[in-house]
């Protein structure tokens, strides 16, 4: 039905035949977008055991909870969490939550399936490479969780591991000698995995385009993907030699991150010369773009679910784009905001303050636009969809405490507290998550050929979007009333009357986790039982669904790359096949619009 | 729909079947991305040398002659030259010439090689380590053999590249492109040490 262009595209690689090469080392995008789940998959239901484990800590003060001894016979004696264990769990609560859950699925796992059939490509360009980048981050993986069964523990300092606790040993808690420098060969290693899939995602958007796949008629997720990629090419690569950095300073004696005369336990420190902001500031270069490497490629995600459900596109797909690029370079410019309490000179958090309010421009457009295009729309209700308004919700609700952040004013009585938690868990971790969640519920039929159940679907959202603002929402008045953020427990007297808000929230987040398992029991249902989904389920028109078959066969179009003749979103409009038109048919368009 | 009209879109037919607007080999393309992300790189740790020296009361200014690090330069920017030639050949189908010049350019990151590890022996004698140097603020040796060493490392990566790449080009496997994709890499490489030289051996100067 659709017409097909032969065109002399040289095959990189010929199908695998070994189950190893088919599965494990696989040089199949599409195979290596689903690792890239499953990894996620794995990080996250590790990450939300552990902030189970916290929220009881912090609701029932030394509570036992029984077993705990088990996991860590020096850190939970008696099944009690010590303070440092705590901490520690935090730490890896943060770490593989940002880099292995909010890095990994949206980005690397979405983008790797559907960025090369999207553009029309059999392909990325280098598929050793990115076979490599999926290992090597799965090595770093490994080697963050090997960090709790080595020496004591794992490290206690935080995802941002500010210097110099970082950096001086063991002398500074359980986990910050080895368990420092296997934090830092993680992350290290992933910086490497995200340059190889970067590579390979950029030199895909602009090389490997099918014929008539113009820039401007890529899908709104390619360009997220892509405008990610163009980031993480530059922040994770400062990322990396600050990690080499860290670890020489643990293991070859440099002090880079050790200012002299430094005194912790009683004990002078052996280093001299080297400076605690420099850490923040290598650091926060990569961490805020990092923000923004989380969340870009939701709102392509979450733009590219709405349109086919809101049968209409978008009021401005370029302003979009030229927003998301908007964020793409500021989120350079704004990363001192993350320092203002850190002792800076006051003049920097000025020159900071005024790009990250500068920032909010963009992201203020990107949320009218989609606000505007649904006003008046008769939406498709379904799982996706209403993961996508979910991620709308939590985006805005988690923005709007961003602007009182960025005033340096403001920030320095609310910077240690819990509304910061409140802040960025909203804004960036539910926010990214709901786009996962959207992303999940629309390709799995395409990824596995099959429909996911909706009336579980639906059932999810709603427990995840009401638990979710039932967790995150107390948290800003919790920092707004003084609440210390990192404590791991509320003993001074003011803080003792919050602890039945603490208590709300831990069964908030006992209750929203567990309906997470109505999540993975739909995924691994619909995976094995779900009803046969039909070749293009949403209506929708992009290149993914002008497959031969779902899941697409090894080289996506069946021999044949597709010829691209419309925009990615043509809905609205009175064609043959109803009221959208597939990229790939040449059918002229008559559209019929609403003058208004 | 009432106050609807009609739009026809018009695809001529050239506007459908062109060629993609960045017809870049990919191979290239990649090796410049590469080249962005090393530069960030390089820049995040001549950012942090900087800022620890500006930060420093007690800088040391351990090199007393510019000779050694001038001959280091000259060779690897003879070696770039050479580079140069060697692609030239081989986009005019000189096999043999390109060949040539390739491995002279390799021989050049070698000797450059040898030079910069005898005066890191030569450091090392007066008793400057990673961890400490014989006067000022021991970051001095951290942050001179961090930069010095990425940067031997990324020329020492490209002698093997340039080598195996020589030897894949005179087998044919590899073509005058994937030559220049290698030659662009060691160009980088170059392009850092003139970085390099200011920032730490001239303002270093005793």
């Amino acid at each position: 039905m659709h017409e097909m262009a032969s065109q002399a595209h040289v095959a990189h690689h010929g199908p695998p035949t070994s189950f190893i090469r088919k599965y494990i080392f696989s040089l199949d995008h599409k195979v290596i977008g689903k690792q890239y789940y499953g990894l996620a998959f794995i990080s996250v239901l590790i990450g939300m055991f552990l902030s189970w484990l916290m929220r009881v800590h912090l609701g029932w003060t030394n509570a036992k909870i029984p077993g705990l001894h088990l996991l860590s016979p020096s850190g939970a004696p008696g099944d009690v969490m010590t303070p440092e264990y705590y901490l520690q769990l935090m730490t890896m609560h943060a770490t593989l939550m940002v880099f292995f859950v909010l890095t990994t699925a949206p980005f690397a796992a979405f983008g790797n399936y559907f960025l090369p059939i999207q553009v029309g490509a059999e392909d990325m360009p280098f598929p050793h490479f990115n076979m490599m980048s999926f290992w090597v981050t799965f090595a770093g993986f490994l080697a963050l969780i090997a960090s709790f069964f080595v020496g004591d523990g794992p490290t206690l300092g935080g995802w941002t591991q500010y210097a110099p606790l970082s950096a001086v040993g063991s002398v500074a808690g359980p986990g910050e000698g080895m368990g420092v420098v296997l934090w830092a060969i993680s992350i290290g290693l992933f910086c490497v995995g995200q340059l190889l899939g970067a590579l390979n995602f950029i030199t895909t958007t602009l090389d490997m385009r099918t014929k008539g796949m113009s820039l401007w008629r890529m899908p709104m997720t390619v360009w997220g993907w892509f405008i990610t990629s163009v980031m993480g090419l530059t922040a994770f690569a400062v990322l990396m030699p600050a990690c080499i950095l860290l670890i020489l300073d643990h293991v070859a004696g440099t002090s880079f991150f050790v200012p002299s005369n430094l005194v912790i336990n009683d004990q002078l420190q052996p280093h001299s010369g080297g400076s605690t902001l420099l850490w923040q500031h290598l650091f926060w270069f990569f961490g805020h773009p990092e923000v923004y490497i989380a969340i870009v490629p939701g709102m392509g995600i979450v733009s590219h679910v709405l349109i086919p459900n809101l049968r209409r596109p978008l009021l401005s797909h370029r302003v979009l784009i030229y927003s998301f690029g908007a964020l793409a370079v500021l989120s350079y410019m704004v990363y001192g905001h993350h320092m203002f309490v850190s002792g800076m000179n006051p003049v920097s958090s000025i020159a900071f303050s005024f790009p990250t309010l500068i920032i909010t421009i963009p992201s203020t457009i990107i949320v009218l636009i989609w606000l505007a295009s649904l006003y008046g729309s008769r939406l498709r209700i379904n799982s996706a969809s209403l993961f996508a308004l979910g991620f709308i919700s939590m985006f805005i609700t988690g923005g709007v405490s961003g602007f009182f952040l960025a005033q340096p004013s403001l920030d320095i009585m609310l910077h240690a507290t819990y509304f910061v938690v409140g802040h960025f868990h909203m804004v960036m971790a539910v926010a990214a998550m709901f786009g996962i969640f959207a992303g999940t519920y629309f390709w799995f039929p395409k990824m596995f050929g099959r429909m996911m159940d909706e009336r579980l679907g639906k059932l999810h959202f709603w427990l995840t979007f009401v638990g979710a603002y039932a967790i995150f929402m107390p948290f800003h008045y919790l920092g707004l009333a003084g609440n210390i953020r990192r404590y791991q427990a509320f003993a001074p007297d003011y803080m003792q009357r919050f602890i039945p808000v603490h208590q709300f929230i831990t069964i908030a987040a006992l209750i929203t986790g567990a309906a997470q398992l109505i999540f993975v029991y739909n995924l691994v249902y619909s995976r094995y039982r779900g009803a046969p989904a039909p070749e293009n389920p949403w209506e929708a028109t992009s290149l993914e669904w002008s497959t031969p078959s779902s899941p697409p066969p090894f080289d996506n179009f069946g021999g044949q790359l597709p010829v691209v003749y419309h925009d990615p979103y043509q809905y609205g409009i009175e064609s043959s096949t109803g009221d959208y038109v597939m990229q790939t048919s040449p059918e002229q368009i008559k559209s019929v619009r609403d003058e208004a | 729909m009432s106050q609807a009209h009609v739009i026809v879109h018009e695809h001529p037919p050239g506007m459908t079947t062109g060629l993609p607007p960045f017809s870049v080999a990919a191979k290239k393309m990649a090796i410049w991305l590469f080249i962005i992300a090393d530069a960030a790189t390089f820049a995040a740790c001549l950012v942090v040398y900087g800022f620890l020296r500006n930060g420093s009361a007690s800088w040391p200014r351990p090199f007393h002659s510019i000779v050694n690090v001038a001959i280091m330069t000259f060779i690897l920017l003879t070696s770039s030259l050479t580079m140069l030639f060697g692609v030239r050949a081989a986009k005019v189908g000189d096999k043999a010439g390109a060949l040539r010049w390739t491995m002279i350019t390799a021989a050049g990151g070698v000797v450059f090689a040898l030079l910069h590890i005898r005066e890191w022996m030569g450091l090392i004698g007066e008793g400057m380590t990673l961890f400490h140097n014989p006067g000022g603020n021991p970051l001095f040796g951290a942050s001179f053999f961090s930069i010095t060493g990425l940067h031997l490392l990324h020329v020492t990566g490209g002698v093997v590249a340039l080598v195996a790449v020589g030897l894949r080009y005179k087998n044919g496997r590899y073509n005058a492109d994937d030559l220049e994709v290698t030659g662009l890499y060691w160009h980088f490489v170059d392009l850092v040490w003139m970085f390099v030289v200011p920032f730490v051996y001239l303002l270093n100067l005793a």
